[in-house]
């Protein structure tokens, strides 16, 4: 993949220090916008979508930000579907933010976060494949003198059908470009796909095995410095003072800036060098208001919410309250979820170079539009005379969404003008500044009638709104539905329950801790909320927590479909090997229904995840390879929070800082995953995210059934299974 | 001023010798393919060859490293992408993200060069990598592959 929209002049550019070890350096292209020739050699674009070279290559452009979800590939698969090219001649490159802006948003959204990548763009590139394809076909029909009518498309060649004769894309891609792009075009019936839906390998494949992939960190640009960044660890807290004259003489060192209240910077020749230096540089810090902050005082102001008047009513049907009331048979109970780290394997990191003309960036971000617009606040120069390259992220997980890196990045070049600078955040950084997945609590409680039915539901959450943290002024004392997310009865992602009496609502409860989207957001807890209580009712009405949740779910049957796939696929109605237990859960958001079932043994206190069956139906799938890679990656990233997971604050800060003390799951825990994609057609939903809701609960409603504990709260280290 | 052999090749390096390997590949040899992730030898991201060994070169320092230890980079693995593992993974599509493939390649060749048929407890014992995007089905079946196609006398 190459990094610039061929609109934008690219001048060839060798890249890596080759100085002292001369030979290794790395041929790469780099847009440089300050050349301003217009190159005569550069392929005709056919639309904002398409350029076709004059030897076929197809190079589809991109928007949204490939960051290991494989979208970069199933976005092409929907451009190439409708385009008719031929799939081996595909590459693809990233749209430039700037360029999207002077050209009347030509390319929608690049925001790249809450599994949109394919969902919410597919019905435009689809419309910018077909629009090409009918570009492409007039300009053969023009030169053959031929009604376009008469031709047709497949594997990158038009064959005008009477005559037989056939030209390949790339010989009639300039004619195309200068044709009136058709007003209307008609989509294929997903029944003639060819593409979509066939689990073709990834485009971004072979570079990711030999070191060639150029992610945000290991960009070089001539001439760049090296800065690292150190914040103020206490939330809420500022720098008071600094000693530069310490370590102004370090080997590298060229600038040592305070670039805000609560953030030092030093500049060096090597990041090596920054690093040392920061390590050595004294800091005293202004700690601030949240000293007396830790994690006990944090689960008592959520405690509180959970009793507390003030709430916004989500759901609401009949009087749970009233009936709970009356209620003979009912249970209660308190779940938490405890704040995550999104711990990207490649820390924060974006490189700027600025003159009072131009700023420039360079960064893995999940949003390029949000970076320009950063960009271009925080140089003090117009949106026009900013542009924003994006990079490969090593993860993203919702981290990347927040570009506070990028105006970090700006800050220091500014104080550098002409000078490329990287700036790459220590892991500890990363670990400790956020944002961070919000901690919440929730208190469910449930009535049964004599026969076991479920007959109310009480719902309370209490924890931070993210909306209300990212936007304070539009949230000003209003509900946040995305807390929400999974349970609700409006929203796209709804309840797979029928309760006649249901009462669902949050307490806002804010902290002076920056809430962040964390892979699954909200549907990571709602999901254990829910579904283990669900498991909790049915061991208390005595009925088997499958034919519990089947009789709630008879107006739901798309859930119903996923969660009978996973109890078919873990063999539910057959007794599990000696010593196994089986849990299971379902759930619905990002516009899919998902269901998990899990096999586990508990030795000793020692937990084996054996087996996990997942099921999904996105409506319509794109590539099937990739989803059950997702599926197994949602597993992962959901069960390390779940056995590990968990940040911890003392003295107003995070006690966790690297994976020795917030561990992630490894290869030896990771257990079997058999994957069931099984979608219904008539709509899209997305696959990145939905499954991480399911794993957990599913894990936990197996754990009760292997050593009849609940386990109410994360991470599973933290609690004894003996 | 430090010696060494990276990748075939013995070069005069001007570094300050405390500086962690993984810096000097990174920062003065260009060799960006390996990765940092923790800085704590926690994550395995920056995985190379120590004379055929696996080692996590973040908190290694070159004063440490003589010219006659043999250093192998992700980019030292093969002229091609020729090597069976790199094959392998290739043909799995193993990686998501990718920051921590070479790192998760280095450590399954490594694996491989010392027990060319591990078992999935060899494997379990051995690949200590973390990859956050959630690869580990695909690694274990890759290293499984190379193995399948790898000379019984392992080459070293």
């Amino acid at each position: 993949m190459t990094l610039a929209a061929t609109a934008v002049s690219r001048r060839n550019f060798l890249i890596g220090s080759a100085s002292a070890v001369g030979g290794l350096s790395l041929g790469f292209h780099i847009p440089d916008v300050l050349a301003t020739t217009p190159s005569a050699a550069m392929p005709p674009e056919v639309n904002a979508w398409v350029v076709i070279k004059p030897d076929d290559t197809v190079v589809i452009r991109m928007a949204r930000t490939e960051m290991g979800q494989g979208s970069l590939t199933g976005l092409a698969q929907l451009v190439a579907e409708e385009l008719e090219c031929d799939w081996s001649k595909v590459t693809t490159e990233y749209a430039l933010p700037g360029q999207n802006v002077a050209r009347g948003r030509v390319w929608g959204s690049f925001v790249t976060g809450g599994s949109t990548a394919i969902r919410g763009s597919q019905e435009y590139l689809r419309k910018g494949g077909a629009a090409a394809r009918e570009m492409l076909i007039a300009a053969a029909a023009a030169n053959w003198k031929v009604p376009a009518a008469e031709c047709f498309a497949a594997d990158s060649v038009i064959t005008h059908r009477p005559s037989g004769r056939k030209v390949t894309f790339g010989v009639v891609a300039t004619a195309a470009a200068g044709m009136t792009p058709p007003e209307n075009v008609t989509l294929k019936d997903p029944k003639e796909w060819k593409l979509i839906g066939k689990p073709v390998a990834r485009l971004d494949t072979v570079d990711k095995t030999n070191g060639k992939q150029i992610f945000g960190a290991d960009l070089q640009l001539p001439g760049m410095l090296n800065a690292t960044v150190r914040a103020c660890p206490i939330f809420g807290g500022n720098v008071k003072s600094f000693d530069e004259a310490a370590v102004a003489r370090m080997p590298g060192v060229r600038k040592v800036l305070q670039i805000d209240a609560r953030t030092m910077v030093v500049v060096a020749d090597t990041w090596w060098q920054a690093k040392t230096a920061m390590d050595a540089l004294p800091i005293v810090w202004d700690e601030g208001p949240n000293i007396g902050m830790s994690s006990e005082s944090i689960a008592a102001t959520l405690k509180e919410g959970l009793e507390a008047s003030d709430a916004f009513i989500d759901a609401e049907v009949g009087d749970a309250p009233a009936v709970i009331a009356k209620a003979t048979r009912k249970i209660s109970a308190v779940y938490a979820y405890p704040f995550q780290a999104h711990a990207t394997m490649e820390p924060m990191n974006a490189t700027a170079r600025y003159t009072p003309q131009k700023c420039e960036v360079w960064a893995p971000t999940q949003n390029g539009e949000a970076a320009l617009t950063v960009a271009a606040e925080t140089a003090g120069l117009p949106v026009q005379q900013c542009e924003v390259y994006k990079l490969h992220p090593g993860g993203g997980f919702g981290r990347r969404a927040v570009q506070d890196f990028v105006r970090q990045a700006v800050l220091v070049a500014k104080a550098i003008p002409g000078t490329p600078v990287k700036l790459l955040w220590t892991r500890e950084e990363d670990m400790v500044q956020g944002p961070f997945h919000p901690t919440s609590q929730c208190k469910l409680t449930g009535a049964l009638d004599d026969e076991g039915n479920l007959t109310a539901l009480r719902v309370r959450i209490a924890g931070p709104s993210i909306a209300a943290h990212v936007r304070p002024e539009a949230m000003q004392g209003r509900k946040d539905s995305g807390v929400f997310h999974g349970l609700s009865l409006t929203d796209a992602d709804h309840l797979g329950y029928n309760v006649d009496n249901l009462l669902i609502d949050h307490a806002m409860r804010n902290l002076p801790i920056p809430p962040g989207y964390w892979r699954g957001v909200n549907l990571n807890q709602n999901a254990v909320y829910l579904e283990c209580f669900i498991d909790e009712l049915a061991h208390e009405a005595g009925v088997d927590p499958l034919v519990f949740r089947r009789k709630l779910m008879t107006k739901h049957p798309k859930h119903l479909a996923v969660l009978d796939a996973v109890a078919k696929g873990i063999g539910w109605e057959t007794p599990p090997p000696k010593g196994v237990h089986r849990g299971i859960a379902q759930f619905m958001g990002y516009g899919s229904y998902v269901a998990a079932a899990a096999e586990v043994s508990v030795t000793a206190g020692q937990l084996k995840i054996h087996r996990l069956v997942a099921a999904s139906d996105m409506g319509y799938n794109v590539n099937p390879a990739q989803t059950v890679r997702q599926v197994e990656g949602s597993f992962v990233f959901g069960l390390s929070a779940l056995l590990y997971g968990g940040c911890t604050v003392q003295g107003g800060r995070m006690v966790e800082d690297n994976f020795h003390t917030y561990q992630v799951m490894r290869l030896a825990e990771m257990p079997a995953v058999d994957t069931h994609i099984v979608p219904s057609g008539g709509f899209w939903g997305g696959v990145g995210e939905p499954t991480i809701a399911v794993g957990t609960p599913a894990v936990l409603n197996a754990i009760f059934a292997a050593t009849g504990k609940r386990i109410r709260s994360l991470p599973l280290k933290n609690h004894n299974l003996a | 001023m430090v010696r060494l052999t990276i990748n075939g090749v013995t070069r005069d390096i001007e570094v300050d010798p405390s500086t962690p390997l993984l810096w000097v590949l990174r920062e003065q040899a260009g060799l960006t393919g390996t990765k940092y992730g923790c800085g704590v030898a926690q994550c395995g991201a920056c995985t190379v060859h120590l004379d055929g060994n696996p080692v996590r070169s973040c908190l290694l320092p070159v004063a440490a490293l003589t010219e006659d230890q043999k250093i192998t980079t992700i980019e030292g693995l093969s002229a091609d992408g020729s090597h069976p593992v790199q094959q392998a993974w290739v043909k799995l599509d193993v990686p998501q993200c990718g920051y921590c493939q070479s790192g998760m390649i280095m450590a399954a060749v490594g694996l491989l060069q010392r027990n060319p048929k591990p078992s999935d407890a060899d494997i379990d014992a051995e690949m200590t990598n973390i990859c956050r995007c959630g690869t580990y089905i695909r690694v274990r079946e890759a290293i499984k592959l190379a193995a399948s196609n790898l000379p019984v006398t392992p080459s070293t």
